[in-house]
């Protein structure tokens, strides 16, 4: 039976769609702010390069390999290209499949974007566009089949809400391949490598979470129970993941700070993630304030190692991604969710079903985006040579700067062809 | 007593104050400066308007040194400084009248002596 459209919901996920897709400018805000001012460019540029590329390859092939049939591994080729992706919903959707596509593919876009903070300052941006459009495929889409198609994670009882497996684990765990593939920036571990704008990561943080509504709020394909309670949640557990990192800073350090507070944002809102829909309020904020102890353990050892990965994705998504899918096993309840209880209400088979979720998916991320990057570095050199890394990024690669002055500039007329009379001191 | 002024590529900055430290000269200022001394390879464009930046950064260090630490602190600039391009920057080695410490009244000699506890 083919559902009817209902409009209500239609008129949310086209406003949660449009939330989404914000995200990833923000997550290029986040980013940006903490590099150097050198790299500002580059590092949101990952982010817009990611809107652009991954958008492409959802439509050709990404969407359908998600969503078409129900292989266990991976979906079929109906879809390609958007065949039949039309007004009309999906089996049991209330949406025309339009909307649900386009939600679709802010995910894998906001997904590719995640990874470059693992290998920003120096990976070089025609090699990262090339990773992107495989990766986009080759990863996200097989794990959000496994996910939210009708893969084996889905159809054996696992419960990812809003993409705990494809969206935050896959992209943590990829990123700490990527950051070993590509390797640490020269000066790592010899020179302080400081964020040079707090206040952008600030802003982005904010505009993440308010993204984040869209993102888990219209997790549930509707206005239904589950799109609220996880709304609702999408507030409490980032909030109490806030003070938890405080607490944490405190203890440590003495002082609150300004980069951990934007950095618990992003963790609490990925630990309500897979957990969105599932579990009550008071089990969100407990995920809150106990899921801030095992990313904040990981940044603080994290450093201390000569891994570069750089903004520590794998910490803040993948960590927290994979706490968020093991807490559901434990405190899911049908009264809350409609679906399934966890351990503590009785049912320890679900706890079973996401443990092999919290395995399964950073495995296949890990090895897979390891694989790829040897793949791609065999053909291509991965990473900008020490001289481009020392000048910073955004010079070489992009040819702008971020703060420019615009101070003795000399104005090319376009038919120069880069040699204008040069009014200054030329010693040719 | 000779002032140093190194004028370096800011991608170099953080070599040269290696560089210095490995020769124990501990006391110096370091500015930002734009600067041109002939190079002109860098053509940036920004929404169709192509431009070719005349001045460039710079950091620029100064280094107020008794006698025996000019050589020294020369070779430290230069040993952090050079990459072998165009632009590497220029060292100059003027002569210094006078130097006072402010806190204790110390001249000359004991004024760019760093106190060494």
């Amino acid at each position: 039976m083919i559902a009817a459209i209902d409009t209500g919901d239609t008129a949310w996920m086209l406003t949660a769609t449009a939330l989404v897709l914000m995200m990833t400018p923000a997550l290029g805000l986040f980013y940006a702010g903490l590099v150097r001012s050198k790299n500002t460019l580059n590092t949101f540029m990952m982010c817009i390069a990611a809107i652009a590329v991954a958008a492409v390859t959802w439509a050709a092939v990404g969407y359908s390999l998600a969503f078409d049939g129900n292989g266990d591994l991976v979906g079929g080729l109906g879809n390609a290209f958007m065949q039949g992706v039309d007004f009309d919903p999906r089996p049991e959707g209330t949406i025309p499949e339009l909307v649900f596509f386009a939600f679709q593919a802010t995910f894998c876009i906001i997904t590719v974007a995640l990874i470059s903070g693992a290998v920003v300052e120096r990976m070089r941006f025609g090699a990262f566009l090339l990773f992107a459009a495989l990766w986009s495929v080759l990863v996200y889409a097989v794990l959000a089949h496994w996910a939210f198609g009708e893969g084996w994670l889905l159809t054996g009882g696992t419960l990812d809400f809003a993409g705990g497996v494809p969206v935050e684990m896959a992209s943590g765990f990829s990123a700490l391949a990527a950051a070993l593939v590509v390797g640490a920036r020269k000066d790592y571990g010899r020179q302080a490598l400081l964020p040079h704008n707090a206040v952008y990561v600030l802003l982005g943080a904010g505009l993440l979470w308010f993204g984040w509504f869209g993102f888990n709020g219209g997790s549930g394909f509707s206005t239904g129970q589950n799109s609220v309670l996880a709304f609702t949640n999408t507030l409490l557990c980032p909030a109490t993941t806030l003070v938890a990192w405080f607490v944490l800073d405190l203890m440590r350090g003495r002082k609150v700070t300004a980069i951990g507070a934007a950095t618990a944002i992003i963790v609490g809102c990925v630990l309500i993630t897979p957990a969105g829909g599932y579990v009550s309020p008071g089990w969100a904020m407990a995920l809150g304030a106990l899921g801030a102890i095992p990313s904040w353990g990981i940044i603080a050892y994290r450093t201390r190692t000569r891994v570069d990965e750089t903004l520590d994705v794998l910490a803040a998504h993948g960590a927290a991604g994979f706490f968020g899918i093991l807490f559901i096993g434990f405190v899911a309840q049908t009264g809350w969710n409609g679906v399934s209880d966890g351990l503590l209400y009785g049912n320890a088979d679900q706890l079973w079903d996401q443990a092999k979720a919290a395995l399964a998916a950073p495995a296949y991320a890990f090895v897979a985006t390891f694989v790829l990057l040897k793949v791609i570095g065999a053909v291509m050199p991965l990473r900008a040579t020490d001289r481009e890394e020392a000048m910073g990024m955004d010079i070489n690669q992009h040819g702008e700067e971020a703060y420019v002055t615009g101070e003795g500039a000399i104005l090319l007329l376009p038919d120069d062809h880069g040699k204008a009379a040069v009014p200054v001191a030329d010693p040719g | 007593m000779k002032l140093v002024i190194g004028i370096v590529r800011p991608e170099q900055a953080n070599q040269v104050l290696e560089a210095l430290h490995r020769a124990e000269v501990r006391g110096f200022s370091i500015s930002r400066v734009q600067g041109h001394g002939g190079e002109m390879d860098r053509v940036e464009t920004y929404r169709g308007t192509t431009v070719q930046m005349g001045l460039s950064e710079k950091v620029r260090f100064e280094v107020a040194v008794s006698d025996g630490f000019v050589d020294k602190t020369v070779q430290a600039l230069c040993e952090g400084g050079r990459t072998g391009e165009v632009g590497d920057g220029k060292i100059f080695v003027v002569p210094l009248d006078h130097a006072v410490r402010i806190r204790t009244g110390d001249t000359d000699e004991g004024a760019v002596t760093p106190v060494s506890k």
